[in-house]
């Protein structure tokens, strides 16, 4: 019986030589993260463990990137505490403000995650790296601080089900709108314990931003971990980003899958979904009269150079409605230097939106663009939930960045192929 | 040893009740467990966190506890008094922090279904055993996994990390 990418990945780090769904694997670690606000509770487990030191200086990175620039003493605390713990530990991958950068924009493009590693990460959103053949998932501060500890995680070898996706891609649309409109299909709970494998042509055609858009929000239907893939694309990507060597799996031809679903994505329309679920998913063109107050444009979902790109491609040469804020959150600072570079700077601020240093900031409702009971935003973040970026009577439309750009000029959900007169 | 009958009344939930409603992230630079206690569900429920009782169940549909890994989620459900969780299933995250951090938590989706709110019921967490002394049902919980039992039977994930970590530095002396 043939074996699945991730099942491989998993049995390749538990030294043995098959692994299967349901199994309890302990698998070694290739890097465990933690931020500002699931660090401080790691750390405290790391010491109730007894633990001295972290089982690898060089495979433990501290991101201080939710609530940074701090944003009130009580956050201020906790990256002390980051800061302290990265020194007294020697931490190779500790980024403070100024180098920092949204964690999973950040850490591939430092090169610190590699095809067919596994990555660990006290944060949901870890599942990103999927996009680069690896397998990673988001755990707890106490399973985090084990990882610390030992360089182990135990798991369950989850089920995979097999996604594929066909057809020509419409423009204004990107990975952003193709995990919104899967996850509008299968439920916020359609992949719940489950690997979510992304196949087919429309995916061997997506960008690697837009990969790791889509890996990004497998957690939002409920997967433990989103997985692609290693082509030439990945390839070109990693291309001096690090000098380790690493290991490429693959999925057999007679593979298990649990379920398989085939997309057929050739008409699709860029896409939004209402609040209060990710899964609550409209084409925009049956998004109706909905008036906003605020757009914001970036996190661990849409703040790479591509998002960028797409965001100042509509921006440019128009205004942000004066009824709207646009907040624009390059992801790291890599990103804000090509975006100053390439001009881009300069159509954001002229468009009248503001730019700010890297955070998660809004996406949570820690800060930068917190709102108000009865206000509205289009956001290219994850999770639109009661309260999720401020009062609980406010709403959140997720969507990609052409949408959010184009709303942004029109002051109301918008079809970005109507603001470009296509 | 945390005590294995518990008797509470019931708190109802719908479904994907997740952990920004659990604890929203403006409270998450606490870690204190009665901190964070203090707003656990108030934007879902806004009287729950003054009417709850020590010792009370919460009880909720499918998909409990999703989104982030916020581990301030169970820690400020058992800081506000919660003695367990019942629910008709749970996002995977949640599900190991719970265990984590010692929040007994069940799956049952028929002992959800047969429960409303003020119902009062009895919980026997090493036969996993629902008893609703309301409506008179009983209820048999899904299984733990049996390695998760062998961590709670160790005292949970701190005290096997330290099991560990000992018998490591007993192998290099």
């Amino acid at each position: 019986m043939g074996h699945t990418i991730t099942e491989k990945i998993l049995a390749f780090h538990a030294g043995s030589e098959e692994v299967s769904p349901g199994d309890l694997v302990n698998v070694r670690v290739d890097l465990a993260l933690a931020n500002d606000i699931t660090a401080p509770l790691a750390i405290e487990a790391f010491r109730s463990m007894g633990a001295e030191r972290v089982f690898d200086r060089e495979k433990v990175a501290l991101i201080p990137d939710h609530f940074t620039p701090a944003r009130d003493i009580p956050a201020a605390q906790n990256c002390a505490l980051l800061r302290d713990f990265a020194r007294e530990q020697e931490l190779a991958h500790y980024f403070e403000v100024g180098r920092m950068g949204i964690e999973h924009v950040l850490l591939p493009e430092m090169g610190l995650v590699l095809p067919g590693e596994v990555v660990v990460g006290a944060d949901s959103h870890t599942c990103t790296y999927g996009a680069l053949g690896a397998f990673s998932t988001g755990v707890g501060s106490t399973d985090l601080a084990m990882a610390m500890a030992l360089g182990e995680i135990w798991l369950r070898v989850p089920e995979s089900m097999k996604l594929y996706y066909h057809g020509e891609l419409q423009p204004w649309v990107g990975g952003k709108d193709l995990i919104l409109h899967t996850i509008g299909s299968i439920g916020v709970d359609g992949a719940r314990y489950r690997a979510m494998e992304f196949h087919g042509p429309a995916i061997a055609a997506l960008s690697m931003d837009s990969r790791f858009a889509m890996a990004n929000m497998a957690i939002e239907a409920g997967a433990k971990n989103g997985i692609f893939h290693i082509d030439d694309k990945t390839l070109e990507w990693l291309k001096g980003r690090s000098e380790r060597e690493y290991r490429v799996f693959e999925s057999d031809p007679d593979a298990v899958y649990v379920e398989e679903i085939d997309f057929d994505v050739s008409g699709l329309e860029p896409q939004v979904a209402f609040p209060h679920l990710p899964s609550n998913v409209k084409p925009v063109s049956q998004a109706g009269e909905v008036e906003i107050d605020q757009v914001v444009i970036g996190s661990c979902t849409n703040g790479r150079l591509e998002d960028m790109e797409t965001a100042a491609a509509i921006l440019s040469g128009r205004k942000v409605h004066p009824g709207v804020r646009a907040i624009i959150i390059p992801g790291t600072q890599w990103v804000v230097r090509e975006m100053a570079r390439r001009g881009w700077m300069e159509v954001f601020i002229s468009a009248g939106a503001a730019v700010s240093t890297p955070t998660c900031g809004p996406c949570l409702g820690g800060h930068m663009g917190i709102l108000a009971a009865g206000e509205r935003s289009v956001s290219t973040t994850n999770r639109n939930f009661v309260g999720r970026m401020g009062h609980p009577e406010s709403e959140v439309y997720l969507a990609g960045p052409a949408v959010a750009a184009a709303s942004a000029v029109t002051g109301k959900l918008t079809d970005p192929r109507e603001v470009m007169g296509e | 040893m945390s005590p294995t009958l518990l008797e509470g009344n019931a708190w109802r939930y719908g479904r994907n009740v997740d952990t920004d409603v659990i604890i929203p992230a403006r409270y998450l630079a606490l870690n204190d467990p009665k901190e964070l206690g203090r707003h656990c569900l108030e934007d879902l429920d806004p009287e729950f966190v003054s009417k709850v009782k020590k010792g009370d169940i919460l009880v909720a549909e499918e998909n409990f506890g999703s989104g982030s890994s916020r581990e301030h989620a169970p820690l400020a459900i058992k800081g506000c008094g919660v003695a367990a969780v019942i629910a008709s299933s749970f996002a995977r995250i949640f599900y190991r922090n719970a265990f984590n951090v010692g929040l007994p938590i069940l799956e049952s989706p028929p002992a959800v279904e047969g429960t409303k709110t003020g119902d009062r019921l009895r919980v026997d967490l090493e036969k996993g055993l629902i008893e609703n002394l309301t409506t008179g049902n009983v209820y048999q919980a899904t299984p733990v996994p049996e390695f998760m039992r062998e961590i709670i039977s160790r005292g949970g994930l701190v005290e096997y990390v330290k099991m560990r970590l000992n018998s490591n530095k007993q192998g290099k002396e």
